[in-house]
């Protein structure tokens, strides 16, 4: 009976101890690292992030030098369908069970978005690159989320200002009805206005429109000088071809891609996308880093294709990541903490540059206003953008004094 | 919204034109069904091969987009026909649901494919040079391209109700699905001609294909997103009906065209708001028969 009893208590005593143990190990600082690429990998989006990202990740993880120094550094990805509930799921299962620490990419504002409160809940951290939507770092910033490569409040400013500053001064909206469409039909009307121009009108279309023709004639009708596609990807390029159709850009209205990628550019052709302006904040022949990094890019991918802004910026986050948890010697699995290391740290890449990671998660560098090439001056299949102009990250990006952001103090 | 009557029948014949496609698919689905009695869940698929097909006989072969109308729909039809006879012929009288998973696994396989190696944003196909510019109609600016798909659409559906509803050939296939053992005692090969039907479906689907990779990129998933509405058209007309499913082809493109109008946000639902009424009041679809 004795023996029975005693057996009992340490029993019951080892399993308290390992208990305790497993979750004391929670939060111990180790080298150990998970990334989760959350990405559209079979739709619309899945060229202007997709694989690509998850390529990215990998080669940051591999630029890092940490898995020289016996880090170990996992890599894993899913598809999030381009549907908030399914990327919600995703990111949980990967929080609670998988054990990953921090979820990158995401594009898609509508998934982004609901990520963005999943990291917050949980104390893990949103790397964004592919979503465009500048309330990720306004009224919806999180301690826990850093949004890297571009919003639409910068595409706003540079491509919008632009536009209206060479005559565009009235308006008509093509958008994508969601979270993304709407933010960036938000923030340019406001450009518009600033600079006294006037919007006319706007459409709002489905998420993955095959026929634009109906919107299209809408906007022929408005008789507005500019007409702004609020909408990216397979929407954007099925809209700007179907305009060459219907002979808008000839009868002297023209388009503005406010969000155009390198993917949409090189599959609309330069014989239809010529002369577009657009705006991004990384293009592959910049110099020589940006093309080192992009050959080795195209090399991994089974497409071959140029890496986007999209994929660089995947890339560029995750290297300041590393470098953020190596200076704090360790992962210690605490996404704010991290995040807040990230903030301290400028930002110092191959592909960005310099800059920083403001208070309210939003990474600071310059964006540059391209004109796509028309077919004589491109000498191959990526050589698709001349450099028109650059806004520097100052005054690329919301300023501070206008956040609306609660971690901004006033 | 005060009602704009030019830019009403801008949409209209817009939604004509949408019609087109949706009537040229939905034919292909129900000549399938009607003579074979199968879903044709890949009929979105072989839609996306053939702007595929004619994208490469452009850029790998050189040959244009006329020989394309005809070429990628006959070896798309024959690739059809390969399935049928190595796949879809062994679920000859077994209930739908098996075709039904078969046809949808094939489009799976076959989307993943293609968009394994062209990734999913598309690749360009022009407009051949003697359908480019456009028409000014007084209400609306109408690029040729896109009448010629209206002519070319209409041409082809009435052809090929003509050939199955009034002659010799169409009515030995009438005959074969009422009962095929009968039939084949006349002497007629009543497999061969299975198989040269679901070519003819697969083929038309194609067809659409080619027509449309001037309008929109060639992409692998163009099929996909559009094999939900032309399903939703073929049930409001009827399964199996091939008038039916013409006339419900361009009538619903017609009002989807006057959604985009009136309220846009609603367009991509309405195809399937218009399914469910029609399926509380007519199960069997508008002119169908019963299943």
């Amino acid at each position: 009976m004795r023996i029975r009893l005693a057996a009992l208590l340490v029993g019951t005593a080892l399993t308290f101890g390992m208990t305790f143990a497993a979750m004391a190990q929670d939060k111990v600082t180790d080298k150990n690292v998970k990334i989760g690429v959350l990405t559209d990998l079979s739709s619309l989006y899945a060229d202007l992030g997709g694989e690509g990202s998850v390529v990215a990740a990998e080669m940051a993880a591999d630029d890092s030098g940490l898995k020289a120094k016996g880090w170990k550094i996992d890599v894993i990805s899913a598809d999030h369908q381009n549907k908030p509930d399914v990327g919600a799921g995703i990111a949980r299962r990967w929080i609670d069970t998988d054990k990953v620490d921090i979820i990158a990419d995401v594009p898609n504002s509508g998934v982004a978005l609901a990520v963005n409160n999943i990291v917050k809940e949980k104390n893990s951290i949103l790397l964004d690159s592919g979503a465009g939507s500048s309330e990720l770092t306004n009224t919806q910033c999180t301690p826990n989320t850093v949004h890297f490569t571009y919003d639409t409040y910068m595409l706003a400013q540079s491509t919008g200002g632009a536009m209206v500053k060479a005559g565009g001064d009235t308006w008509f909206f093509i958008t994508a009805d969601y979270a993304f469409g709407h933010a960036l039909e938000n923030d340019t009307t406001a450009v518009v206005k600033a600079n006294g121009g006037k919007v006319l009108g706007s459409v709002k279309a489905p998420l993955n429109t095959a026929d634009f023709s109906s919107y299209l004639l809408q906007a022929q009708a408005s008789k507005a000088k500019v007409i702004g596609l609020a909408n990216a990807g397979g929407d954007t390029t099925n809209s700007i071809k179907q305009a060459a159709e219907f002979g808008i850009v000839k009868g002297g209205q023209k388009l503005a891609g406010l969000l155009m990628f390198l993917s949409d550019v090189h599959s609309l052709g330069l014989n239809v996308a010529q002369g577009l302006n657009l705006s991004e904040t990384f293009y592959w022949d910049a110099n020589d880093q940006t093309r080192a990094f992009s050959k080795r890019f195209s090399e991994r991918l089974k497409t071959h294709a140029m890496p986007t802004m999209v994929h660089a910026g995947v890339y560029a986050g995750l290297l300041h990541y590393f470098k953020a948890l190596e200076a704090l010697g360790g992962n210690p699995h605490d996404g704010a903490k991290v995040v807040a290391k990230m903030k301290e740290m400028p930002t110092d890449d191959p592909l960005f540059g310099k800059g920083v990671i403001r208070i309210d998660g939003r990474a600071i560098h310059p964006a540059f206003l391209f004109e796509v090439k028309a077919p004589a001056e491109s000498k191959g299949p990526w050589d698709l953008y001349k450099l028109v102009g650059t806004t520097p990250g100052d005054q690329a990006f919301r300023p501070l004094s206008e956040s609306k952001c609660s971690l901004v103090k006033h | 919204m005060s009602i704009n009557l030019q830019a009403l029948s801008a949409q209209l014949l817009v939604g004509l034109i949408n019609g087109s496609f949706y009537a040229l698919l939905s034919l292909g689905l129900a000549v399938i069904f009607g003579m074979l009695n199968i879903i044709n869940f890949a009929h979105g698929a072989v839609y996306m091969m053939g702007a595929f097909c004619a994208y490469f006989l452009l850029n790998v072969f050189g040959i244009g987009y006329w020989p394309a109308l005809i070429l990628a729909p006959v070896l798309v039809g024959i690739f059809g026909m390969l399935t049928e006879r190595t796949m879809l012929k062994w679920l000859a009288g077994l209930d739908h649901l098996y075709g039904l998973l078969l046809t949808f696994g094939l489009a799976l396989i076959i989307q993943g494919v293609f968009q394994n190696y062209f990734g999913s944003s598309g690749l360009p196909y022009a407009i051949p040079s003697e359908l480019q510019g456009g028409i000014n109609l007084g209400f609306m600016f109408l690029p040729i391209y896109r009448g010629w798909v209206i002519v070319c659409s209409l041409v082809v559906c009435i052809a090929t109700w003509y050939l199955i509803e009034r002659t010799r050939l169409g009515a030995y296939l009438r005959a074969a699905t009422e009962n095929p053992t009968l039939v084949r005692a006349f002497g007629i090969n009543v497999p061969r001609m299975i198989t040269l039907t679901y070519g003819l479906g697969v083929g038309l689907a194609a067809l659409a294909g080619v027509l449309s990779a001037p309008i929109n990129q060639v992409r692998p998933l163009m099929g996909a997103d559009l094999i939900i509405v032309v399903f939703a058209v073929v049930v409001i007309g009827g399964m199996g009906s091939i008038m039916g499913s013409i006339i419900t082809g361009f009538a619903l493109g017609i009002i989807e065209g006057l959604t985009k109008y009136f309220y846009p946000e609603a367009s991509n639902t309405v195809v399937f708001v218009l399914m469910v009424l029609v399926l509380l009041v007519k199960p069997t679809g508008l002119t169908g028969r019963a299943v």
